[in-house]
C-alpha cells in the first residue's frame, strides 16, 4: 500500500493552485479530502506526478442559503452536510457515506469531481437539478448542470486546470424526499442505490424525480419512472407500478456481489422505497 | 484498573479486572514490529507472481539494480538456505507429498503471490518502485482451482513430481460406519462447503532482522517465537542459541500468524548476506495474497438416527483444499476438526474421512477455530436438516441425543475422551435468555411486511488447550514437537513479580488474567505482578498462543511455578517465626501461622529474607523464584450452546442478525470481562464467515478479493449487541478448572446463523442452503423457490 512517488504542494490562493496544476501539467492532480484518490494510489491504480491540496484556500467550504439555493463550498466534507438538515435529500444521502471517519475527511467537491458512479452524491446531484461552478486560470468561470458533469466512469466535465469552487443545489422546500441505498456492510459503496424527491399537491404526484447510482457508468435518472408517476395519486400502488420501470435505460455492471439482473431487480426495489419515503407512505430504512 | 485496589478478603480471580496491557495500546504507545528501528537498517520488497501456476523463465533485475539506494536484489538461489520452511505435522503410518517450498521461488511459482526476488533498499518506498522494475518472465502452467476438479484424472497437477494432486488421506472412526447407516431408520446426506476466509488481524505481518557478530535477532509479530527461532536455525545452519526472536506488541493474529512464514527467513538470510539490519512490513494487499487462509473444505455428511431421533451413525467425508503448499500445520487442520466431529452426541458409530488436495491457491492452515469451527458447521447444520426430515424440534433432537453429564469423562465414538460437560445445564440456560416460541410469534407479524424472522441453535464442544504432548506429539497425533507449556515466576526482593510465560499473547488480555492468578496464590495486587512473553531470550523455551491453549496450559505452568514459589517462602516464613513449613497459610496478604494470624510476613518481608540472607540457617539457596513445565494428560473440550435470531429480507436477499445469545462453559471464570470479548469477537468471526467474508479466485486463480472492499469483513455496524452468559463446568484436567475460551465463538456461531436463516425461509421452501449467505445468493434461493411454487 505504498504509492508510487509525486511532488505535493498546498498552496493558499485558488490562483496559485492554477499555476501549480499549469506546471504539473497533465499528471497533475487535485487533491480534496484525499478519500477516493489515495486509496487509488495506494494500490497504484493513479500514479499523479503531483497532488495540489485544496485544503488551504479560504473560501471553499461552508454552507449558505440565497435566492433559492444552497450554495455548498466544494470543500465542506460529508459530515457537514450530514447535519445541515434543511439540506434534505443532500443530508439525508451524506449520512449514508462510508463510515464517520470518511465523511469528516471526504468533501462533496471531491466526490463529485471524481465521478464514481457507485457514490452516493452524484446520482442527488442530479435530481435536485444541481450547478456547479468551474473556475479556472485568470478568473474563468462556467456553471455545469449536474447531468453535464457526468460523462462516464470516473470521468466528468471538469476540465484540466478547472477547479469545482461551489456547488448550487436548488432548495427544494415542500418537496419530500427519500433515500433507499442496498450494500453488504454500511461502510460500503452502495452495490444499487435510489434517490427520489416528490412534489405531492392533494396526494397527487405533481412532479417527481428519480436518480440511480451504480447501475451504469455514470449517476442516471429513472424517467420511465417519473413520466409513470406524475400525475398519479402518491399511494403505494402506483409508486409500486411506476418503480417497477426502474431499470429501462440502465446497463449495471455486474461484479463478485451482484450480477446485471440481480442489480436490476435491486434498483426497482430501491426505487420503489426511495419513492415510499418521499412520499410518507412508508418510512426509510 | 478497575476494582479493589487491594484483594480485601476477595480473590481477584473470578473479577472483570479491565486488561492492565490496554493503557498503551489505546494511546498509542504499543510498540509494534514496525516501531522498531536500528541504525543503518535497510527495507525489503517483495516480487511476487502475478501468474497462479508457471515457470520461471528468466529474471531481470538490473534495472533495478540500478535505482538510486538500492543495495541488492536477490532471488531463490542466492539464499543459502540449508532446508526448505517446514510443515511440522508428520503423522505416523500416512503417506503425504510434501513439496519443497522455498522462502524465494526456484524455478516455478504456484500460486498468485508467490514471492520470486527480493529488493533491498534505503528507502521503503523506493524499494516498492525498484520492485516493480524487476522483470521477470513466466512460462504459464495449467492452473487448478477448485479442489474436487483437481481430485479428477486428467487434471492439471500443481506439483508435477507426485502425479496426482491428492496430499494425503486421513481417516478416523469406525469401519462399520456405512452398515450402522444402512440399517438405520432415517439417513440424510448434505452436501457442506466451508469456503475460504482470511484471517484479517488489524496489524499486518512485519519482520526486523538484524544479523551482527554471528548473532541473529528477529522481531516478528508472530503468535510463536520459539517455534520461529527453532525453524530460523534449522533454515540457516545456525546454532539455536546465537539466534533470538521478538514478538513485541502483536495487533492480533487469529491463527494467520501461527506460521513459519518465508518473509521471516528471508529477511534473516538477507540480513545475513548484506550485514545489515532488514525490515519488511506485509501491506494490506500483500496480508490478503499471502499470509495463509483458513477453511476451504467441502464435506460429505451422512447422518442417520431412528425414527424416534436417537442417533445412530455420522460419516464425513471430506475434502480439504491445502493450496500449493504445505505450511506449518497445513494438512493437520481438518484432523483437529475430526476429533470433535461427534460434537455433543452420543453415537452408535462414527467416522471421518479427510482427503488433502493442491491447489494453486496460497495455503491454507490454521485461522481462529482452526478445523473446528468447520467440524461443528457440518454437524449442527446437520442436525437441523435431520431434525426436519424427522419432524422434530431441533433442540428436541439434540437433547435426545447430548451425552449426559453424569458420563464424563466420557469417550466419544471417535476415541476422544471428553474431560467434563453439561450440555442439558447450557441449553437450560440459553433458552433462560431466548424463547423460540416468542420469536416464532414475532416473525409471524413480521412475514406481511417482507420480512421473515427465524431462529437457528448451535450445541457445540470443542477441543483445545492444546498440549498434551503424549496425545498430540510425535507417536501420536504427529505434531513434530511437544505441545507442554513453561513459566518462571520471579519474586524481586521488594516483592514485586515477574512473569515469564513460554506462551505468546497478542491480543487476548493473559497479561491480566496471568496477573490475577498469581496475585492470589502470592497475597500481593495484580499491578504489582509484571507478565513477560514473546521473547526467547528471556524465561524459559515456550511454544505461543494458538489453539486456545494460553490459559489452560500456559496459566497452569503459571500456577504450578507459582506453587514452588510458595514452598520456598513457607520454608522462609517457617523459619523466621519458628513454625512447620505446613502451618503456614496466605490469609488476608500475609503468609501466616495456622491459628495465629498475627504471626506473619508479606511476600516483600518474605523476598528481603531470600535475597539478604542475613537469617537464614547455612545451606539455604537465595532467591525466590521457580521455573515450571507443565503437560496436561488431556486436552480439555469447552462447550456451550447458542442461538441466532436473523430477520431476512426476501425482496433483497439480504440477512441481518438482529440476536445473539451465547452460553458458554469454559469452566470457571478467570476474569469474566475477557471471557466476554473473546466470545464476542469469536461471534462476529463467524458471523463474517456465515453472512460476509469469503476470499474468491478466479478460474485462472487469480484473487478476486484481495483488498477490504472485495473482502467484506464486517464490523460492529453489522452486528448486533451480543448477550452472553455462561455456565461453569470445571475441567478434570487442569488445575483450575479451565478450559479455553479464544476460539469457542467462532466454533459456535456460523451454524446458528445458517440454521436461522433457514428457518426463516422454510415457509418459503427453502430447506437447505450453503455459507456464504451473501444477499444475491439468499435472492436467487427465494427466486427459485418462488419459480418451485409457480411451476
Amino acid at each position: 500500500m505504498i504509492p508510487a512517488e509525486f511532488d505535493y504542494t498546498a498552496p493558499d490562493t485558488l490562483d496559485a493552485v492554477f499555476a501549480a496544476l499549469a506546471d504539473g501539467g497533465e499528471d497533475a492532480k487535485l487533491l480534496a479530502g484525499g478519500h477516493s484518490l489515495l486509496p487509488l494510489m495506494k494500490l497504484r491504480l493513479a500514479f499523479p506526478s503531483l497532488l495540489v491540496d485544496l485544503r488551504r484556500v479560504p473560501g471553499l467550504s461552508g454552507v449558505t442559503r440565497s435566492n433559492g439555493d444552497f450554495r455548498i463550498g466544494a470543500m465542506t466534507p460529508h459530515a457537514v452536510l450530514e447535519h445541515t438538515g434543511e439540506l434534505g435529500l443532500v443530508a439525508r444521502v451524506a449520512g449514508t457515506i462510508a463510515d464517520p471517519q470518511v465523511r469528516h475527511r471526504g468533501t462533496i467537491g471531491g466526490s463529485l469531481a471524481h465521478g464514481d458512479p457507485a457514490s452516493d452524491l452524484p446520482a442527488a446531484m442530479l435530481v435536485t437539478e444541481a450547478r456547479m461552478t468551474l473556475r479556472s486560470a485568470g478568473g474563468a468561470e462556467r456553471t455545469v448542470a449536474a447531468d453535464d458533469l457526468f460523462v462516464d466512469y470516473l470521468t466528468t466535465a471538469v476540465g484540466e486546470g478547472e477547479v469545482m469552487t461551489e456547488v448550487a443545489v436548488p432548495a427544494l422546500d415542500g418537496w419530500g424526499f427519500g433515500y433507499a441505498k442496498f450494500n453488504r456492510r454500511a461502510e460500503d459503496w452502495a452495490m444499487v442505490a435510489a434517490c427520489a424527491v416528490v412534489q405531492a399537491q392533494d396526494g397527487v404526484c405533481r412532479d417527481v424525480r428519480v436518480g440511480l447510482t451504480n447501475m451504469a457508468s455514470r449517476p442516471l435518472r429513472a424517467e420511465a419512472v417519473e413520466d409513470a408517476l406524475r400525475g398519479q395519486p402518491l399511494e403505494a400502488d402506483a409508486i409500486a407500478r411506476a418503480a417497477e420501470l426502474a431499470a429501462e435505460g440502465t446497463d449495471p455492471p455486474g461484479d463478485l456481489n451482484a450480477t446485471p439482473d440481480y442489480k436490476r431487480h435491486l434498483a426497482r426495489v430501491m426505487t420503489r422505497r426511495a419513492l415510499a419515503e418521499a412520499a410518507g407512505t412508508e418510512p426509510g430504512r | 484498573m478497575s476494582g479493589a485496589s487491594d484483594s480485601n478478603g476477595q480473590p481477584w480471580v473470578g473479577r472483570r479486572l479491565r486488561r492492565k496491557e490496554d493503557p498503551p495500546l489505546i494511546t498509542g504507545r504499543g510498540r509494534y514490529t514496525d516501531d522498531h528501528s536500528l541504525p543503518g537498517m535497510l527495507f525489503a520488497a517483495i516480487v511476487r507472481s502475478p501468474e497462479a501456476h508457471a515457470r520461471v523463465v528468466s529474471i531481470d533485475a538490473s534495472a533495478a539494480k540500478q535505482r538510486p539506494g538500492v543495495h541488492a536484489v536477490l532471488t531463490g538461489e542466492d539464499l543459502r538456505l540449508e532446508s526448505p520452511l517446514p510443515c511440522a505435522w508428520v503423522p505416523p503410518g500416512v503417506e503425504m507429498n510434501v513439496p519443497d517450498h522455498w522462502p524465494l521461488a526456484r524455478g516455478e511459482v504456484n500460486h498468485v503471490g508467490d514471492p520470486v526476488a527480493v529488493v533491498v533498499g534505503q528507502d521503503r518506498y523506493a524499494v516498492v518502485d525498484a520492485a516493480e522494475d524487476v522483470f521477470v518472465e513466466y512460462d504459464p502452467l495449467p492452473v487448478v482451482v477448485d479442489p474436487q476438479e483437481a481430485l479428477r484424472d486428467g487434471a492439471p497437477l500443481v506439483h508435477e513430481q507426485f502425479g496426482t494432486n491428492r496430499v494425503h488421506r486421513w481417516s478416523l472412526g469406525a469401519d462399520d460406519v456405512e452398515q450402522v447407516l444402512e440399517r438405520s431408520d432415517v439417513v440424510i446426506e448434505r452436501r457442506i462447503v466451508n469456503h475460504r476466509t482470511s484471517g484479517a488481524p488489524i496489524e499486518p505481518r512485519a519482520v526486523l532482522a538484524d544479523y551482527r557478530s554471528g548473532e541473529l535477532t528477529v522481531t516478528t509479530s508472530t503468535q510463536v517465537p520459539h517455534f520461529v527461532r527453532l525453524f530460523l536455525a534449522l533454515m540457516l545452519g545456525m546454532s539455536e542459541e546465537r539466534i533470538r526472536v521478538i514478538a513485541p506488541d502483536v495487533g492480533g493474529g487469529f491463527g494467520a500468524k501461527l506460521q513459519m512464514y518465508g518473509e521471516e527467513a528471508l529477511c534473516a538470510a538477507v540480513a545475513r548476506h548484506l550485514n545489515r539490519p532488514v525490515k519488511w512490513v506485509e501491506t494490506r494487499s500483500e496480508h490478503m495474497m499471502v499470509s495463509h487462509h483458513g477453511r476451504d473444505q467441502v464435506a460429505t455428511v451422512r447422518m442417520g438416527a431412528t425414527r424416534d431421533g436417537r442417533l445412530t451413525g455420522v460419516h464425513i467425508q471430506l475434502v480439504a483444499d491445502l493450496g500449493a503448499y504445505l505450511m506449518l500445520l497445513t494438512p493437520l487442520i481438518p484432523t483437529l476438526g475430526a476429533f470433535v466431529m461427534t460434537g455433543c452426541y452420543e453415537w452408535e458409530s462414527a467416522r471421518v474421512d479427510i482427503t488433502g488436495v493442491f491447489t494453486n491457491k496460497v495455503a491454507t492452515d490454521a485461522i481462529r477455530g482452526a478445523g473446528r469451527p468447520e467440524a461443528t458447521h457440518m454437524l449442527e447444520v446437520t442436525m437441523d436438516q435431520l431434525a426436519a426430515e424427522l419432524g422434530l424440534d431441533p433442540l428436541e433432537l439434540r437433547r435426545r441425543n447430548f451425552i449426559p453429564k453424569e458420563r464424563f469423562p466420557a469417550e466419544t465414538a471417535l476415541g476422544m475422551v471428553y474431560d467434563s460437560g453439561d450440555y442439558h445445564g447450557t441449553l437450560a440456560r440459553l433458552l433462560e435468555h431466548i424463547d423460540p416460541a416468542e420469536v416464532r410469534r414475532e416473525a409471524e407479524g413480521l412475514r406481511a411486511r417482507g420480512v421473515y424472522r427465524g431462529i437457528g441453535f448451535s450445541t457445540y464442544t470443542e477441543i483445545c488447550g492444546l498440549a498434551p504432548s503424549r496425545i498430540a506429539g510425535p507417536a501420536g497425533v504427529g505434531v513434530q514437537a511437544g505441545l507442554w507449556e513453561s513459566a518462571l515466576v520471579r519474586v524481586h526482593v521488594s516483592g514485586a513479580v515477574t512473569v515469564y510465560s513460554g506462551t505468546s499473547p497478542h491480543g487476548q488480555g493473559l497479561d491480566t488474567s496471568f496477573a490475577q492468578i498469581v496475585a492470589d496464590r502470592l497475597g500481593i495486587s495484580p499491578q504489582q505482578v509484571e507478565v513477560m512473553h514473546g521473547d526467547t531470550a528471556t524465561g524459559p523455551q515456550g511454544l505461543g498462543t494458538y489453539g486456545s491453549r494460553s490459559l489452560s496450559v500456559g496459566g497452569e505452568a503459571i500456577v504450578k511455578a507459582t506453587e514452588r514459589v510458595i514452598d520456598k517462602a513457607r520454608r522462609i516464613v517457617a523459619h523466621r517465626l519458628e513454625a512447620a513449613p505446613e502451618d503456614v497459610e496466605l490469609r488476608e496478604g500475609r503468609f501466616s501461622i495456622a491459628g495465629s494470624p498475627d504471626r506473619g510476613m508479606t511476600l516483600a518481608e518474605i523476598a528481603g529474607e531470600a535475597y539478604v540472607v542475613d537469617n537464614m540457617p547455612a545451606g539455604f539457596e537465595p532467591g525466590l523464584e521457580a521455573t515450571a513445565f507443565y503437560d496436561p494428560e488431556n486436552f480439555v473440550f469447552p462447550f456451550g450452546a447458542h442461538a441466532a435470531v436473523v430477520d431476512v429480507d426476501v425482496e433483497t436477499g439480504k440477512v441481518d442478525v438482529v440476536r445473539y445469545v451465547a452460553v458458554d462453559d469454559c469452566g470457571p471464570a478467570i476474569n469474566p470481562m475477557l471471557i466476554d470479548g473473546q466470545v464476542h469477537g469469536g461471534i462476529a468471526h463467524a458471523i463474517g464467515q456465515a453472512l460476509y467474508e469469503r476470499i474468491h479466485y478466479d478460474d485462472e486463480g487469480q484473487l478476486v478479493t484481495g483488498t477490504f472492499v472485495d473482502y467484506a469483513l464486517p464490523s460492529a455496524a453489522e452486528l448486533p449487541s451480543f448477550e452472553t452468559d455462561r455456565t461453569e463446568t470445571p475441567s478434570t484436567t487442569t488445575s483450575m478448572g479451565v478450559k479455553g475460551v479464544g476460539e469457542a465463538g467462532t466454533i459456535a456461531a456460523s451454524p446458528a446463523v445458517v440454521n436461522a436463516v433457514v428457518d426463516a425461509l422454510r415457509p418459503l421452501g427453502i430447506e437447505f442452503l450453503n455459507m456464504p449467505l451473501s444477499p444475491q445468493r439468499v435472492w436467487e434461493a427465494v427466486q427459485q423457490a418462488q419459480e418451485g411454487v409457480r411451476a
